[in-house]
């Protein structure tokens, strides 16, 4: 039997693999767009930057041997994308929903361009921790591989939410989110904050880039992303711009993504194609409950026209 | 004066700083020389005849699809859900064309037609809904609503709607060769073409001098206004939303009926996706569209050529699209700019 004779234990289980292994890009994508949209400016392009910080991450650790080096490239390629958004959106009747989706066009576009010579060969993986060395079935065994970066996104994701609440560092990305007017009475430079934020963020996207390349799927090719990062951003909406929900949130639409491969796994391969519609669907039933046309959301940081 | 002269200066600005930029990565990083890469793409979009049809062949989708932004954006939603409703309005369409193949050639276009705006329209009607009455945004919920057409339309030509005989490329059955869209008379570009510009005629008379028209542009200048002077805005975001949904998913039903003659993955091929690029472009203004539609159409249709002759990724057209976009909307700051206004004080 192919799947170890768990039988239909094997959906759920299959389940919790996606959500540890599926959820890690969201997990970085949304925990970055969090503090980026907590001072106040919107990222749509995260979509390009997650392609983009896969593509880089690949090419340098096939070219280095070295999947860790790709990984720091990822960053620093999210990160000046991110920094070309903020400067762009800086200019005075930009719209910055409107800069999002060009940005997204471009960066998937040089993406496919740059990488193209990428797409045969293998890069090496990033390592994993063997977290099911205590069972004897090997489902369970593959289910408990954790890769080093869901680790560092979970760090990420609380070091964040401590961050923003406690540091004099956060409580000025905050102000520069809630209101403008407050923000430049305390002498706060709102534009560098929000290009520190938005850079930040987009670093965060490139290594949840660099996760899907270097780990899973693992490998590069022009299909590799599939919404992922504009997925991220609907859930910091549903997640209310807290970064321990957001985390939350990525392993929910982690397991969710899992289904419709969980169910070919134990053989149902019935309706394949509307399962694989679930993350969507999922993500859209969620924005349709938590958003109300009456109220601004609670927790939604005051200078955030986007989400009215 | 100046303001017409701004609205042509801008554009211009941003499109030449756009060709610096592409020149630029393509002599970097690919080591092509850009004029011979630019004298190119002029031979392969507009050079010969042949590369004229196909251009226009490309811009007739564009146009369509452009129209499901341009018409929500008049009041102020910025609405990308574009190739979804293209997608469900070929699924349909091909759908409905199947359903009764067998009557006269003009109402099966005509039911193709109609079962394509039907779904494209209510398509985005719904993230236009959502929008309203929810508060749901509907930019991302657009383009949402496309990954779950691309899933619907993945799982209608691999079950309920497949010809099994199709085996390389799932697809619905054939609509029939008698009730192919057949091409303007002496050229190859089918006359999908001339529905588009059609189609943005009305939309502009619509727009311009009808009090519908009217209406949509108060909600979008200041919808509070607009509620107080009594408009039903809800009713004009389904209005609005419907309507271009119902343009993309002809969009669809074009390329079904024109080109491929039957539904399957080729729909999702990008249209949609320039086509919001068009909207922007033409800053969502009808006429705007079509100039555009073809302009762009064109650097579609050069892709081919850059590939054979400079072993440039497929890509590249893609790469300039994006630096296009960026730069025009970048171009936005600078109205108003160039030259001081006459009144300043």
């Amino acid at each position: 039997m192919e799947n170890g004779g768990l039988g239909l234990w094997g959906v759920p289980l299959a389940m919790l693999a996606g959500a540890i292994r599926v959820s890690t890009p969201f997990i970085f994508v949304s925990v970055g767009e969090c503090l980026t949209e907590r001072s106040g400016r919107i990222n749509l392009g995260l979509e390009g930057t997650l392609v983009m910080g896969a593509m880089s991450a690949y090419a340098i650790a096939l070219t280095t041997g070295s999947p860790w080096l790709g990984v720091l490239v990822a960053a620093c390629v999210g990160l000046l994308l991110g920094a070309l958004h903020a400067g762009i959106c800086q200019l005075p009747r930009v719209n910055d929903i409107a800069t999002g989706i060009g940005l997204m066009l471009l960066a998937t576009g040089l993406a496919f361009f740059l990488g193209k010579p990428y797409i045969q060969p293998k890069a090496p993986n990033l390592g994993a921790i063997e977290l099911g060395w205590w069972s004897g079935i090997p489902q369970v065994r593959q289910a408990l591989q954790v890769n080093y970066l869901f680790v560092v996104g979970i760090v990420s994701a609380f070091a964040l939410a401590w961050a923003l609440k406690n540091t004099r560092w956060g409580l000025i990305v905050r102000l520069a989110g809630e209101s403008v007017d407050a923000a430049l009475a305390m002498g706060v430079p709102v534009g560098r904050v929000r290009l520190i934020a938005t850079a930040i963020g987009g670093a965060f996207a490139g290594v949840g880039g660099a996760f899907l390349s270097l780990y899973y799927p693992g490998s590069w090719n022009e299909g590799l992303s599939s919404g992922q990062g504009l997925m991220a951003v609907a859930l910091v909406i549903f997640a209310r711009w807290d970064p321990i929900r957001c985390l939350w949130a990525s392993l929910l639409f982690g397991a969710a993504g899992a289904i419709s491969p969980a169910l070919q796994s134990v053989g149902i391969t019935e309706g394949y194609y509307l399962f694989s519609a679930a993350p969507y669907v999922l993500t859209l039933g969620l924005m349709i409950a938590t958003c109300s046309p009456e109220r601004a959301l609670r927790g939604a940081p005051g200078e955030l026209g986007a989400v009215r | 004066m100046t303001a017409v002269v701004e609205r042509i200066a801008v554009p211009t600005l941003a499109l030449l700083a756009s060709a610096v930029l592409f020149g630029l990565l393509l002599a970097i990083y690919a080591r092509v020389d850009p004029l011979e890469a630019f004298a190119l793409m002029y031979q392969g979009a507009f050079g010969t005849w042949f590369s004229w049809q196909n251009t226009l062949t490309r811009a007739a989708p564009l146009i369509l699809t452009a129209l499901c932004t341009a018409l929500p954006a008049r009041m102020g939603l910025i609405i990308i859900g574009n190739e979804g409703a293209l997608v469900m309005g070929g699924v349909a369409a091909a759908a409905a064309g199947v359903a009764v193949i067998d009557a006269p050639a003009p109402v099966v276009q005509l039911a193709m037609a109609v079962a394509a705006m039907i779904v494209g329209g209510l398509w985005i009607a719904l993230a236009g809904a959502l929008r309203q009455w929810r508060g749901v945004n509907e930019t991302i919920s657009s383009l949402l609503l496309t990954y779950i057409a691309i899933a619907l339309m993945n799982h209608f030509v691999e079950g309920p709607l497949r010809d099994p005989s199709s085996l390389n490329k799932p697809s619905t059955w054939p609509i029939g060769d008698q009730n192919m869209i057949g091409t303007i008379t002496g050229t190859d570009v089918h006359w999908g073409l001339v529905l588009g510009i059609v189609a943005c005629l009305i939309v502009y008379v619509w727009m311009r001098f009808t009090t519908w028209g009217f209406a949509l542009q108060v909600i979008g200048g200041n919808p509070k206004t607009a509620r107080m002077m009594g408009l039903d805005v809800g009713r004009y975001v389904l209005l609005a939303c419907g309507a271009g949904g119902a343009m993309a998913g002809l969009a669809g039903m074009v390329e079904v009926a024109a080109i491929h003659g039957r539904a399957n993955a080729s729909l999702a091929v990008g249209y949609g996706y320039s086509g919001i690029l068009v909207s922007f472009l033409a800053r969502h203004h009808p006429l705007a569209i079509v100039p555009v539609s073809i302009l762009l159409g064109g650097i579609g249709a050069s892709g081919g050529l850059l590939q054979r002759r400079l072993d440039l990724p497929d890509a590249a057209v893609v790469v300039l699209q994006g630096i296009l976009f960026v730069a025009i909307l970048a171009s936005e700051t600078l109205y108003g700019r160039l030259w001081k206004p006459k009144e300043a004080a």
